[in-house]
C-alpha cells in the first residue's frame, strides 16, 4: 500500500520536472526557414495525414525530401499520423499541406507536448516503474529511490521535452523488449522490441544483444529440442513484427529500397557536426573524412565497431544472463556511439537506457556515465536555451543519486565489481591495490573539468579564429570519458563470468 | 570522498528535501505570472527612486502601495539588487516592464526569500514529539511535516507562478509559532510585531497571539483545575511585550507620522472601497450569500417579483473589483463582516482563555481565527487560505483527527486557488498540481493511518 502511494508520488515528481522542463523553449523555435525538431515532428504530421503512404518516403511536388524528409521507420509515421488526426480535430491550420509550414503558437506547443507526455506515460513510464518493482533482493525503499533517479535522469527529460523528439517511445519499447526477455517472456520481449526498432532505427544499437541473450538461451535449451522450437518462434515473431509494421511498404521493391535508403544514408559521411564519439575527436588531430575515400572509411567504421563488441556479445551468447544481458547492452551500444557511422549526439541516450538499469548494481559509475552523457549534449542543449532546467535537472538527479544510493560511501573493489578483476592483476603486480583510489581521483577531475567547461561556453566567447573550440572541447572530454568508460564495462563483463566459473570449480 | 559521503550519504533527507524543492521553483521560473509581478516591480521601483514621503503617494501606476512600511523598506533594500540586473526596471514610468533579467531577479528573489521559510520549517519540526513514530523515515512525523510544509503546493502556486513573497512571511509566523512552543515568548511576540508590519493581513491571526500571550505569559500560573489564577499578574511581563509591540510599531510607522501621512497610510492599508468580494471570488461565506443573492433576483425576475429597472448594473460576477449592492439580500457592510468574524472567533478565543492547552491550544485558536476571518472578512483573497493551511500542518501530524481534517482543508484550499493559473500552459501544469494533489491526499490518507496506529492522540 505504502509502496503504491511512494511509486505514484515519484511518479509525479517526474511528470512535474517534465512539464516543466516543456514550458521551455524548443529546437528551432523561431529560427526560419529551417527551425527544428519541432519543426520537423509537425511536419511528418502534415506529410502523413494529407498525402497518400505510397508518397511518404518520395520526393514530390507535395513531399519535398530537403525539407525535413521522413528518416526513420514507419512506425514513426503512424505516430506521426495519430497525432495529425488529434490536431485536425483541433485546428486543422496546425497540419494544413503547405501553408502550416514554420507554423508556431502556443496552442500548438501545447498540444506537441503533451503529445510528448502522453507517449511518455503510457510507454516509458510504465515500464520503468515496472523494471523497478520487479527487482528482486531490494527494499521498497531502495526500489523507489531507483525509480526515482531513473525518471530524473536529465538527458531524456532535456531531449523530449526540450529540445523535443520522442525517444521515450523508443526507449520505452525497448525496456518493455528488455524486461521480457529478461523474465522469460521472450516472444513478448521482441515483439516489444521489434516495435522499438521500427520506431527507430538507431535502436539497432541495442539489437545484438538482444539476438546474443536469445540465442544463447536457445542454446541453452538444447538446440536439438525446446532452444530450436524457441529459436522458430522467436524467428516468427520478428518477421511477423516487421511485416506488420512494413506491410504498406513491402507492396513494391522500390517502396522499401526508398524507406532504407532514407533510414541508412551511408552517403552522408562519417558524422555530421560535433558529436563525441571516435571520428569526430580523431578527425580534430587528422581530417579522415577529407583523406579516405567513403567506402573505406565505412570498413573501417565497421571493423571498429564489431571488433570493440565482439567479445562481450560472445560471453552474453555463451553464457546468457539477465545481468550478462543489462551489461552487454551498455558496452554494445557504447561501442556502437563511439565507432559507428552517422552517429548524432542525442544517440547517448541509447546508451543511457541500459547504464540506468544497472544504476542498482553499480551506483557510483552508472551516477557518473549519466551526468556525462547530459553534459555531452550540452552544446546542442545551449542552442536551444535549455540552460536553466539543464542545470537545475543535473543537480536534481545528482542530489538523487546520491542521497538514494550513497554513491560516494561505494567505491571499494567489491562495489565497483572490480574485484576479480583487480585479483587477477594482482597475480602478476601484487601491489595494484590503488584502483578505487585512482577512479575516485578521475571522477573529480571528470566533474571538475565538466563544471568548468560548462561555465566558460556560457560566459566566455570563442576565439576568432576557432569558433567551434567549446564544442570540440565539450566533445573531446566527453569522448575521453566514454572511452574510460567502455573500457570498465568490457572489464566488468568479461572478468564477471571469470569469477563464476571459478565459483563453481571451487564448489 | 568521505566528507562527500558524510555529506550527502548521511540521511541528511532535510536538506535534500529543501533542496530539491527549490531546483523545482527554479524550474518554475519560466511559467506564468499575474499583475502581481507588475505591482512588485513597480514598489521595487517607488523604492528606489522616491524619497519615503512619496511612497504612499505615488499613483502613477494602478498598484499603489498597500503594504505596510516594513515591506516597502524589503523592496527598497531589494532594489539595490536589482540595479545590478537590470536598471530599468526601477523606473518608475516603465509600467509592465518586464524584460528577461527582470523576471529572473524577482523570480530568484522569491527563492532566496524563502530560505527563512526553510528555516522556520527546520524550527518547527524541532517543536514536534517525534518519540513515537516508527523507524521507517517516512513514518517519522518530523520527516512529514517538511514535506507539508516545504512542499506545499498552494505556496508554490502562489509564490512561484503567480508571484507573491508570501515564503518568508509564512516562515516569520511559522517562526513565531515555533518560539511560542519553545516558550520563548518574547521572541513570538516580536517576530509577530514584525510580521504585522510586513503584511497586515495577519491582523487575522493577532486576537490569537493576544489573548494567548495575555492568559499564557502574563498571568504566570494557574490553578489546579486550569482555571485563571488572577494574583499571578505579572505587570513585567506585559509591559515588555507592550513595549516590544511599541517598539517594532515606531519603528515601522514612525516616519510616516512624523511626516503626517498616517491616514494616508491607513486608507492605503485598509481600502474599503474595494468592495465586499475579491475579482476572483475567495471560497468564503459572502460567496455564497452573493450566489444566492444572484440565483433569487434571476427566479425574481423570472417570475416577475423584481422590477427590471430598479436592478443595479454592476455585477458581481464581472471580474472587477469594486462596490457593489445586493439585490434581493441587504447589502453587507465592513461593519458587518467585522461583527460576522468576530463572532466566528468567540469561542475559540473564550477556550483559549478559559481553558487554555498550552501552544497546542494557540495553535488551535490561531487556525480557526484565521478560517473564520478567511470566512466572514471584507475583500478576502483566495490566498488568504494558505493562512490556515501551513499552521494546520503542524497540528495534523500530532492527532489523527487533526489530519483528516487537515486532509480536507488542504485539498478544497489548493483547489480553490486554480483559478489563479491563467493560462493554457498553465492549466495543464493545472492538472499536473492537480495530481500532486491526488498526491498529498495520499500522503494525507497514509499519514493519517500512520498516525491512528503509530501515535496516541497526544493529550494536549
Amino acid at each position: 500500500m505504502e509502496k503504491c502511494y511512494l511509486m505514484t508520488a515519484v511518479v509525479l515528481l517526474g511528470l512535474t520536472v517534465r512539464w516543466t522542463v516543456s514550458l521551455n523553449s524548443y529546437s528551432g523555435a523561431g529560427k526560419p526557414p529551417m527551425f527544428g525538431d519541432y519543426e520537423a515532428q509537425r511536419h511528418w504530421q502534415e506529410i502523413t495525414i494529407n498525402l497518400p503512404i505510397k508518397q511518404w518516403y518520395f520526393n514530390g511536388s507535395d513531399n519535398n525530401l530537403q525539407y525535413w524528409g521522413l528518416d526513420y521507420p514507419p512506425l514513426t509515421a503512424y505516430h506521426s499520423l495519430l497525432c495529425a488526426y488529434v490536431a485536425k480535430f483541433i485546428n486543422p491550420d496546425w497540419i494544413a499541406l503547405h501553408t502550416s509550414r514554420g507554423y508556431e503558437s502556443q496552442a500548438h506547443k501545447l498540444f506537441m507536448r503533451a503529445t510528448v507526455l502522453i507517449a511518455d506515460l503510457l510507454i516509458y513510464i510504465p515500464a520503468v516503474v515496472l523494471y523497478c518493482c520487479c527487482l528482486k533482493e531490494i527494499s521498497t525503499k531502495k526500489k523507489i529511490a531507483n525509480a526515482l533517479c531513473i525518471l530524473l535522469y536529465p538527458g531524456l527529460i532535456l531531449i523530449d521535452y526540450g529540445h523535443f523528439q520522442y525517444n521515450s517511445v523508443s526507449l520505452g519499447f525497448a525496456l518493455w523488449g528488455v524486461l521480457g526477455v529478461s523474465y522469460d517472456w521472450d516472444l513478448l520481449g521482441s515483439l516489444a522490441f521489434c516495435l522499438a526498432i521500427n520506431y527507430k532505427q538507431m535502436e539497432l544499437y541495442h539489437s545484438l544483444p538482444f539476438f546474443c541473450f536469445l540465442l544463447g538461451k536457445c542454446f541453452k535449451k538444447g538446440l536439438k529440442g525446446k532452444g530450436f522450437v524457441l529459436l522458430i518462434k522467436l524467428a516468427c515473431t520478428v518477421v511477423a513484427s516487421f511485416i506488420l509494421c512494413w506491410l504498406p511498404f513491402f507492396t513494391e521493391r522500390e517502396q522499401t529500397l526508398q524507406v532504407l535508403r532514407r533510414l541508412f544514408p551511408v552517403d552522408r559521411g562519417l558524422f555530421e557536426d560535433k558529436v563525441a564519439n571516435i571520428w569526430c575527436t580523431f578527425s580534430v588531430f587528422l581530417k579522415i573524412r577529407d583523406i579516405l575515400p567513403h567506402h573505406i572509411q565505412l570498413m573501417i567504421s565497421f571493423c571498429f565497431t564489431f571488433l570493440s563488441l565482439l567479445p562481450a556479445c560472445i560471453k552474453l551468447t555463451l553464457h546468457p544472463s539477465p545481468r550478462g544481458f543489462r551489461f552487454t547492452l551498455v558496452s554494445c551500444a557504447l561501442s556502437f556511439f563511439l565507432f559507428s557511422f552517422q552517429v548524432h549526439e542525442k544517440s547517448i541516450l541509447l546508451v543511457s537506457l541500459p547504464v540506468c538499469l544497472v544504476l542498482r548494481e553499480i551506483p557510483f559509475m552508472s551516477t557518473w556515465f549519466l551526468l556525462v552523457s547530459t553534459f555531452s549534449m550540452l552544446p546542442l542543449l545551449l542552442k536551444d536555451e535549455l540552460l536553466m532546467p539543464s542545470v537545475v535537472t543535473v543537480i536534481a538527479f545528482f542530489i538523487a543519486c546520491a542521497t538514494s544510493f550513497s554513491i560516494f560511501e561505494k567505491t571499494s573493489e567489491e562495489e565497483l565489481q572490480l574485484k576479480s578483476f583487480s585479483i587477477s592483476v594482482r597475480k602478476y603486480f601484487p601491489c595494484f591495490t590503488f584502483l578505487p583510489r585512482i577512479i575516485q581521483h578521475l571522477f573529480l577531475i571528470s566533474v571538475i573539468t565538466m563544471v568548468l567547461l560548462t561555465l566558460m561556453t556560457v560566459t566566455l566567447d570563442p576565439p576568432q579564429k576557432l569558433p567551434d573550440l567549446f564544442s570540440v572541447l565539450v566533445c573531446f572530454v566527453s569522448c575521453l570519458n566514454f572511452l574510460f568508460f567502455l573500457v570498465y564495462f568490457n572489464i566488468i563483463i568479461m572478468w564477471d563470468s571469470k569469477n563464476g566459473r571459478n565459483q563453481k570449480k571451487i564448489n | 570522498m568521505a566528507a562527500l559521503g558524510v555529506a550527502t550519504g548521511g540521511g541528511n533527507w532535510f536538506s535534500a528535501l529543501a533542496l530539491g524543492v527549490t531546483l523545482l521553483k527554479c524550474l518554475l521560473i519560466p511559467t506564468y505570472h499575474s499583475t502581481d509581478f507588475e505591482v512588485h516591480r513597480n514598489w521595487l521601483a517607488i523604492t528606489h527612486s522616491l524619497p519615503i514621503s512619496q511612497w504612499y503617494y505615488e499613483a502613477t501606476s494602478e498598484w499603489t502601495l498597500d503594504y505596510p512600511p516594513f515591506f516597502a523598506w524589503f523592496e527598497y533594500a531589494l532594489s539595490h539588487v536589482a540595479k545590478y540586473f537590470d536598471q530599468e526596471m526601477l523606473n518608475v514610468r516603465n509600467l509592465n516592464y518586464c524584460s528577461s533579467r527582470t523576471l529572473l531577479f524577482q523570480r530568484f528573489s522569491v527563492i532566496f526569500t524563502d530560505t527563512l521559510f526553510v528555516y522556520a520549517v527546520h524550527e518547527c519540526c524541532k517543536c514536534i514529539d517525534g518519540k513515537k513514530a516508527g523507524r521507517e523515515l517516512t513514518e517519522k512525523p518530523k520527516f512529514i511535516l517538511s514535506v507539508l510544509l516545504l512542499w506545499n503546493f498552494g505556496l508554490l502556486i502562489v509564490d512561484h507562478i503567480h508571484f507573491q513573497y508570501n515564503g518568508f512571511l509564512s516562515g516569520l509566523m511559522l517562526l513565531s509559532i515555533a518560539r511560542l512552543f519553545q516558550k520563548r515568548h518574547m521572541e513570538g511576540a516580536f517576530l509577530f510585531a514584525v510580521l504585522l508590519h510586513f503584511k497586515h493581513i495577519y491582523l487575522y491571526v493577532a486576537p490569537a497571539y493576544g489573548v494567548y500571550l495575555l492568559r499564557s505569559y502574563c498571568f504566570t500560573a494557574n490553578k489546579p483545575d486550569g482555571s485563571i489564577r488572577w494574583n499571578s499578574f505579572s505587570f513585567l511581563r506585559l509591559i515588555s511585550l507592550g513595549l516590544i509591540v511599541f517598539l517594532v510599531s515606531a519603528l515601522s510607522l514612525g516616519p510616516f507620522l512624523a511626516l503626517n501621512q498616517l491616514p494616508q497610510v491607513f486608507s492605503r492599508l485598509f481600502p474599503f472601497k474595494r468592495g465586499l468580494c475579491h475579482a476572483y471570488w475567495a471560497p468564503n461565506f459572502w460567496a455564497l450569500y452573493s450566489a444566492l443573492d444572484k440565483v433569487l433576483s434571476v427566479i425574481g425576475l423570472e417570475l416577475k417579483f423584481l422590477d427590471p429597472s430598479k436592478i443595479p448594473k454592476a455585477s458581481m460576477t464581472s471580474g472587477l473589483v469594486q462596490q457593489f449592492q445586493h439585490t434581493v439580500l441587504p447589502s453587507v457592510t465592513p461593519l458587518a463582516t467585522l461583527i460576522c468574524t468576530l463572532i466566528a472567533i468567540l469561542p475559540s478565543i473564550f477556550c483559549l482563555w478559559f481553558k487554555p492547552q498550552g501552544p497546542r491550544g494557540f495553535l488551535r485558536c490561531l487556525i480557526l481565527c484565521a478560517l473564520s476571518s478567511f470566512m466572514f472578512g471584507w475583500h478576502v483573497h483566495e490566498k488568504a487560505i494558505l493562512l490556515a493551511v501551513l499552521p494546520m500542518s503542524l497540528l495534523s501530524v500530532g492527532k489523527a483527527g487533526d489530519a483528516s481534517i487537515f486532509l480536507i482543508l488542504t485539498t478544497t484550499g489548493h483547489y480553490s486557488l486554480f483559478p489563479l493559473l491563467f493560462t493554457a500552459p498553465e492549466k495543464k501544469n493545472l492538472f499536473l498540481i492537480g495530481w500532486k494533489l491526488s498526491t498529498s491526499l495520499a500522503w494525507g490518507l497514509w499519514k493519517s493511518s500512520v498516525n491512528l496506529y503509530s501515535l496516541s492522540p497526544l493529550g494536549s
